[in-house]
Order: C-alpha cells, then structure tokens, then sequence
C-alpha cells in the first residue's frame, strides 16, 4: 500500500478499533493513538516531500499510485500530492488531532461521536490525495454527511435546524460541483480518445471555451457553497455555532478548506478561460463575503456567531485570492487556508473549553475570565491576535501575501476591489479586540465564574498544539512558502497561457 | 425441440417446476402443519436462484417470440435475489394466525407474477410481452389483497386491478397499432421498420402510457400510494422494488431494440416524464408520515432517476440502468426490511414511532440508515455510485440540465430521508419502541442487503460485467 492512502486507511482502521471497544475511556484512547499516528504520518509525509524536492525530484505530483476502478467509465483511484496538498493534510492531521483532545469530555454516545468525527476526517484526507475528479467528489461527499449527526445529535441550540440547512446547502453545493465535474468529464477528450477524470490529464487537454463558460461557474460556486461563497454563507454561522466543539474546530478548520482547494484545484487549473473571463462576478462576491462577514462579526454577541461571520469574511479572502489568478495572490491564499484553519480551530476549541465552565457563550454575561483562567485566556489572545494579522503570527503572512499579489493587477476593477477587501483586516481588529475586552478583562460578572477551574491536561494539549502550529508558520512562513510556490508553478503556466499579457 | 432447446428457457421452467411442486405439497401437507410450506418454497427458490446462475445459453424459441441472451438471464438472476430478500422478510408474517391457511398461496401467487415478468423479459415479440405482463399483474391484486380482513388491503387489490385493467388496455391499443402499421408483432422486424410518422409516434405512446403506468412515473402514479400502503408491507415491497425493477428492465429493453429508430422522440418524452416524476414523487413523500408511502412516493422517485440513463440511449445508459436497479434492490429490501420487522413486532409503522430508535435498536437503525443513505446516493454505500452513473450517462449524452434537476431532487429527497434518520437518532422519545429480537430470516435478508450495499459499490467487477453485456443504440 501507497503512504497516501494510508491516510484513508487508518482513520477506518481507528474506526473499526472504536467499534470493538466498550468502555468510553478506551474509545477516546484508540480515537487519540488513531489521530496521533495519523497526525506523524502527515508529519513523515511533509518530511519525505521536502526530501524528495531536495533530492530534486521535480515531477508536478510525488508519491503517486494509480489502480484502475471503473475501468468502463475510466474511473481510476489516482493519489498524489504536491506541496499545496501537503500542507492542507498537515493542518488536517493537526486540526483532527486538536479536535480529539477537545472533545475528551464528550459524555453523550461517545463511540457514535468519534466513529463519525474520524469518518469525516477520513473523507477529507481522502479528498486532499485524490487526483481523479470521482474519488475526490466521493471523499467530499463523505466528508459533509457525517456532520449532520454530529450536530443534530452532540450539537447545541437549534441544532436540529442548523444541522439540517447545513447539510442540505452543502449537498445542492455538490449538486452544482457534481454538475460542473460531469461537465468536464464529458470534455475531457475534445480530441478524441477515452474520457477520463484524471486532473493531471484533463489539464493537459484544452476544454472547448463553451463547456467552459457553463461548467465553470457550476463548479467555482459548488465548491464556493463550502468555502462559504455570498451569499450561499449562510449555513455557516447556524452549523458553527450549533456544532459541538470538535465538529466546528474540523468544519472551520478543515472542511471549508476543501471549498477553496477545491475551486483552485479544480474550477481553475481545469477550466482557466473562463476562470479568466468570469472571474470578476466572483471577486466582487468574494469581497462581499470578506467585509460582510467582517461587519457581521461586530453585531454578533455569541461567540461562536462572531468566530463563525469571521470564517465567513476569512475564507472569502481564500476565494478572492484564489481569484487573483497570479502566483503571489495564491500563494496567499493557501497560506491563509492553513493560517486560518489552525486559529479557527484554536478559537472554536477555546470557546468549547469556556462554554463548558461558564455556561453562556453570551460576551454581555462574561468578564474577568483572564484572571480566572489565565491559560485559556492567554491562548485566546494569541488566538486573536493571528486573526487580525499580527506579524510573527500566522495571519499576517497570510493577508500580506494575499492582498501584495492582489494589487499586483494594475486595472482600476482589481484596486478598487482589494481595497475593499483590504479594509476588512480594520473591521477584524474591532470586533476581535472587542471580544477580548469584553470576555477576558474587566470586572468579573458572575461570581460563580470564580470556583471555575483553568485547562486541563487534555485541553492543554489540545491549544499547544494548535498555537505551535500557529506561532511556528509566523515566524517560519519561507519553508511552507517555497512548497507552496513550487507546487503553484503548473497551474500558473496554465493560467499564463491563456492570460493575455 | 429437443431437450438443449428447453434449457434457454430454463428461468421460467425452474420456477414452473417449483410452482407446480408447491401445489402438491399444499395438498398433501395436513392443516396444522402448513407452516412447513415455508421452508420448502424458499429451499426451491433457492435453487432456482442457483439454476439461474448456471451458464448461460443465449438463443431464441417459438420462432422468436422468446429470446435469451446474457442479458436478460443477468435481469432475471437480479429480480430472483431480490425475490428471495423478499421471501425472507416475508417468513414472521406468514407465521402468524389468520396467515396459516394460505401460506402456499402467497408463494403460488407471487411465483406466477415472477414467471410473467420473466417471460417478459425474455419476450421478442409483442404477444409475448403483453401474455408476461397480465401474468404478473393479475395474480398481484390477489397479493395486494391478501389481507383480505383488513378493509384498505382488500380496496387496494381492487385499485390495483382497475388501475391495471384501464393500462392494460391502453398497451394493448398502442401494440394495436404497432401491428397496423407495420404488421408484425414482432420486435425485429418492428424495430427496422418503425419511423416517426404521426400514427406509429401515437402507437408508441400509447404503448409507453401503459407501461410508465407499471413503474408507476408522473402522471400515471396515482394508485401506487394507496395500494402500497394498503398491501401488506411484504407485498408492497415486491411492487416497488421486484415488480418496478422488472418493469424498467422491460421498457430498457423495448426503448433500445423496438424503438431505437424514433430515440429523439422518446428522449425528450422522457425528458418531461422524468423531471416531472422526480420533482412530484419527492415534494409528496416529504409530507408522508406512514412509513410504507413514504417508501412508496421515494420509490416514485427513484423511477425519474432510472429514466436519466435510459435516456443516455447507449451502452453507458443500458449499463447504469441495470446497475442501478441491483442496487436499488439491495437499498430499498434493506429499507422496507427495517420497516416490517418493526411492523410485525410491534404494529407501529409512522415515523413518530420511530423516535429514539437507535437507543433502543441500534443495528435496526444503522441498516435503515444504510439503506437510506443508499437511496439518497451517499457515498460509500453503493447507492452513490448507482446514481453517479445514471447520471454520468446522461451527462455523456449532453443533459446536463436535467442532471441538474435531478441531483438537486437527490438533495431534496435527502431532506426526507434524513428526517427518518432524524426521528431514529436525535429525536427524544419517552417511549421507544422496546428492544427485541429480530427473526431469524429477515436477519439474513437484512444481511445480504447491507452486504450487497456495501459491496456492489466498491466492486467494480459487476458494472464490468454489465456493462459487457449491455448494448446501446
């Protein structure tokens, strides 16, 4: 067996060890070692990729396995990552194993909590590896149903609602996707010869402009649904703050990445014409989404409201970027997917931890919690801080990067539009420094709130590993930067041959 | 005709054989020891299903009024595992008391609806066709009916059988007509000469009528809800999954041989019907509450779906069909298996007294769950790649739009579906259905169902198979 499908077979291998345990403790055990493998081999992987460019294997996917599957309808089971891939399994493997640890104290069917967690997990690995259009739509669909048991059964609030409007814009998302994907089966051979699903082979071929022009927006907003696209966000801030804390660490974290990676992946390096031509409706959407998030953010009082409009206004800025179409921009983009997957989950794991003690998330009924729980409440601020892109922090390479390549277009469309998203960074420090004014200092309001306790030993795992994971792309971006970059050259070729100039 | 000659027909002669068996056994078994029929019929079947494996010889007989060919011995081998899901679910039922004393005669009967849906698919010639299919529709009100104490059993038998009368009667004026105009009833010479002039395209819908009123698509459904609520739940799943499968395997087979020189004309017929049998079978079984229509309405849907690959109108379509029709065997026995082991045990059959299920009969909710989810075309389950490929074929043939319209009635049906998974899982309930233990049999029926779901996805050894033995236009 290849290394990258192992990365599918040991959360089915964690799940099937879960279902032969009783007690709840060893279901957490097996759970924590399944994901703590999981999360070294991610680790290996983006060892032996860097060794692997070192040794100057420069060949556009590493680690490549092939196995014919429908061989009818040329369906292949292909894997193979580049470094864009690398990165997204990495803060996989990170984001799962930090959502393990903060879902240690899940009481309610434990074994039913963490056999469909680590199944979503393993739908997302398997979407990250998958270079052929069919298993990766498998792993996408794979990745979305689980999440309706996890939040209409652990979930909190109108959770029945929130689960199901989740689930039911995420699949007309994939109808959409399914749609766009069939389409560019079906034109995958303009010359003649097999269709196939093939990334690496369609992008070889050159799609009839027409096909294009129909299947890209299908596919951009299929994926955008999951990347939180205006206005199709609006399942997010419901199923955020209804989740249970892992699933919302896992689905900010994660699995809106799987919008954006996808619509780089797919809509883009495959139908690049009309990418170029159609691009501007979505730029102007995406920075809707970017400041409109932003701003809803501010009026939220739940905290889990405002981090959900957050990821609203940050994985617009994935989408935007992605949109910029130059090798700067995306470069951005990526990074701000991991940046913002690893503090998303960071802050969605603090406020599972503050909610279990204080029981409110409101930030009216909360103050003072610094002093109480000084742990939870210093990660918070580090938490926030690579939010509104502070440098040494994840963030600010990120958004740096983003909105450098963005004016990099010297058209007024493009300025215009980059400032608009730009403002967005001011409107994050106000609703994020509010929350933290708000929540951490000043008076203590409840005075029940002084018997609460700081972070266990689970928790504490849990955050370190998640703010490491932060600290260590702020203040080292170059390594993940060069493997980002080199991976982006294809599809920047690809893009430069049909951008006029 | 020597002996060699027989065995091409060796489907519709096993079950002959077995039927015919079964009628001396119920004479000379004594009253009290009926129960015992069982074993014997689903022993027998069991073999005729193994008979039916054997290799296969293709040929014709009668001067080609039947005809067999890998094919149709792969359709007819399906319905027969289906078949025996059916009988196996059907055993806690035929147990019971007013049951005893017509136990052989729901094999009988069911037997004989099977033969004609064999013989059906097997038909060359329009004779041939119209005898299989007052074969197995007859006897199926009988079925329909054979609760005859309970007053909504004994009207859907009735319903049934005018239903069926008045399609019948439109079928046999369209096949009138095909052999006006082209004075045959056969289907090769039919086929070569068959052209879209206004009478033989009147001929053809006449004939389709009759048969979308079989796999019951808009707007000819009208009596699948009732009649599927009013039979007994076993029965009703031989309609809507054996008797439904069978039916499309037979409009599969007529559209790409009879018809194959007017495909434009039933394309875009099939157009309108499928989107309209999509869209009304899944806005109606939303609003269901007993569990039996609501399987039924999601069964109306399921119908458009098969529809998307017939239009395909080439070997990927033929292929998809068929694949999707094993599958949806498996998903739907598995589903209404879930619902009559809870009905027999406990006389609950809404969706309120699904609430809170799992806690109380968690592997029953994981298999309806399965199945659900196989029906809605989630992945792993096969399910999903049923439908992938119905709609890969349509795609291929340039519908993009109605596989539009289609996937996005898999996400509604999906709303409904998941309210099933809802009541089981999330839903409190003061008062579950108490645990209890399922019967033997339809454990292994329930098996071979999640077995097959899981399998028949991930295996691509059958749609190899089938698609080597498919054909297109």
């Amino acid at each position: 067996m290849d290394i990258l499908s192992l990365l599918v077979v040991i959360p089915i291998i964690t799940v099937l060890g879960i279902m032969f345990v009783k007690d709840p403790k060893h279901v957490r055990i097996v759970s924590a070692i399944g994901m703590g493998l999981q999360l070294l081999l991610a680790g290996y992987l983006v060892y032996a990729y860097l060794s692997a460019r070192n040794a100057g294997d420069t060949s556009e996917m590493l680690f490549m396995a092939d196995h014919v599957w429908y061989a009818a309808l040329n369906i292949h089971y292909t894997v193979g990552v580049d470094g864009v891939s690398v990165a997204m399994i990495a803060l996989t493997g990170v984001v799962v194993f930090a959502g393990i640890f903060a879902s240690w104290q899940v009481d309610f069917l434990p074994k039913e909590f963490f056999i469909s967690l680590i199944l979503l997990a393993s739908g997302v690995f398997g979407f990250f590896i998958s270079l052929d259009l069919f298993t990766m739509f498998l792993f996408y669909e794979v990745a979305v149903i689980p999440m309706y048991l996890l939040i209409g059964i652990w979930g909190s609030g109108p959770k029945e609602y929130a689960a199901m409007k989740l689930t039911l814009m995420l699949m007309g998302g994939s109808a959409l996707l399914l749609v766009g994907l069939l389409g560019i089966y079906t034109n995958s051979a303009p010359n003649g010869g097999p269709l196939t699903f093939n990334i690496l082979e369609i992008a070889k071929v050159h799609i009839p402009i027409e096909a294009q022009r129909m299947f890209f927006p299908m596919t951009f907003v299929g994926f955008g649904i999951l990347g939180a696209l205006f206005p199709f966000h609006t399942w997010s801030p419901d199923g955020h703050a209804s989740a249970p804390t892992a699933v919302s660490m896992l689905h900010a974290g994660v699995l809106m990445k799987l919008g954006g990676y996808g619509a780089f992946r797919v809509a883009i390096f495959l139908l690049p014409e009309a990418a170029h031509e159609l691009s501007w409706i979505f730029i102007i959407l995406t920075s809707i989404s970017v400041v409109y998030g932003a701003f809803g953010a501010i009026v939220q009082k739940d905290l889990k409201y405002i981090n959900a409009y957050s990821s609203v206004s940050h994985c617009g800025l994935v989408l935007f970027a992605v949109l910029m179409m130059n090798k700067t921009a995306m470069d951005g983009a990526i990074l701000q997917m991991i940046s913002h997957g690893l503090m998303t989950a960071l802050f969605f794991a603090l406020i599972g931890m503050i909610y279990g003690r204080t029981h409110t998330r409101m930030i009216n009924e909360m103050g003072g919690l610094m002093k109480i729980m000084p742990f939870l409440g210093v990660a918070y601020v580090i938490a926030g801080l690579a939010s509104l892109g502070l440098p040494g922090l994840s963030g600010f390479v990120a958004e740096m990067t983003i909105f450098f390549g963005a004016f990099q277009h010297v058209d007024t469309f493009h300025r215009v539009v980059t400032l608009v998203a730009v403002s967005s960074i001011v409107i994050t420090a106000v609703y994020i420094l509010r929350v933290v004014g708000a929540l951490l200092f000043g008076p203590i309001k409840n005075e029940h709130f002084l018997h609460l306790d700081d972070a266990k030993w689970f928790e504490r795992l849990s955050t370190v590993t998640l703010i490491i994971a932060i600290a260590a792309i702020g203040l080292a971006p170059f390594w993940l930067s060069t493997m980002i970059g080199d991976s982006l050259q294809p599809i920047i070729d690809k893009l430069s041959m049909v951008i006029p100039g | 005709m020597n002996l060699e000659n027989f065995l091409i027909m060796r489907h519709e002669l096993v079950l002959t054989i077995v039927t015919l068996i079964l009628l001396i056994a119920e004479l000379s078994i004594s009253d009290k020891s009926k129960h015992k029929i069982i074993p014997i019929a689903i022993g027998l079947f069991t073999i005729n299903l193994i008979i039916g494996f054997l290799p296969t010889i293709s040929g014709s007989l009668f001067g080609g009024m039947y005809q067999t060919t890998a094919l149709q011995v792969t359709m007819k081998n399906i319905l027969n595992l289906g078949v025996l899901v059916v009988l196996f679910q059907s055993v806690k039922w035929l147990k019971e008391e007013e049951n005893k004393i017509k136990i052989s005669e729901f094999f009988l009967i069911l037997f004989s609806t099977l033969i004609g849906m064999q013989f059906m698919i097997s038909s060359g010639s329009f004779l041939m066709l119209y005898l299989g299919l007052e074969l197995a529709t007859i006897p199926m009100a009988a079925l329909v009916a054979y609760d005859r104490l309970r007053t909504k059993s004994a009207e859907a038998g009735v319903k049934l059988i005018l239903s069926a009368a008045l399609s019948s009667a439109v079928l046999l004026f369209g096949i009138s007509l095909i052999y006006g105009t082209t004075g045959s009833t056969y289907f090769n010479i039919v086929g070569s000469v068959f052209t879209s002039n206004s009478l033989q395209t009147l001929a053809f819908i006449f004939f389709f009528s009759g048969m979308a009123f079989k796999i019951s698509l808009v707007p000819f459904h009208l009596w699948t809800a009732d009649v599927y609520e009013g039979a007994p739940i076993n029965v009703t799943s031989y309609l809507s999954v054996i008797s439904k499968g069978a039916s499309a395997f037979i409009l599969l087979i007529v559209l790409f041989t009879v018809f194959k020189n007017i495909v434009e004309i039933w394309q875009n017929l099939l157009y309108v019907i499928a989107v309209s049998t999509m869209t009304i079978g899944n806005l109606f079984a939303i609003r269901q509450q007993n569990m039996k229509r609501f399987l039924a309405f999601s069964s109306i849907a399921q119908a458009g779906f098969i529809l998307l690959g017939l239009m395909g109108a080439n070997i990927t379509g033929m292929t998809s069909v068929v694949y999707f029709v094993f599958v949806y065997i498996f998903s739907n026995l598995g589903a209404f298996g879930v619902v009559s082991v809870i009905y027999y045990q406990t006389s609950k059959e809404n969706m309120d007294d699904y609430n809170g299920l799992y806690h109380t009969n968690p592997k029953l909710s994981l298999i309806m769950m399965l199945s659900l989810f196989s029906l809605a075309g989630i992945p792993p389950v096969a399910g999903f790649f049923g439908k992938f490929f119905l709609f890969t074929a349509a795609a291929a043939s340039g519908y993009y739009w109605l596989v539009f319209i289609a996937v996005l009635n898999a996400t509604i049906s999906l709303y409904y579906y998941l309210l099933v998974v809802k009541a089981m899982f999330i839903n409190k309930n003061d008062t579950p259905i108490a645990y209890f233990k399922t019967d033997t049999p339809a454990k292994i029926s329930l098996i071979i169902c999640v077995i097959g779901v899981f399998i028949v996805g991930f295996m691509s050894i059958f749609y190899q198979y089938f698609q080597s033995i498919g054909f297109g236009i």
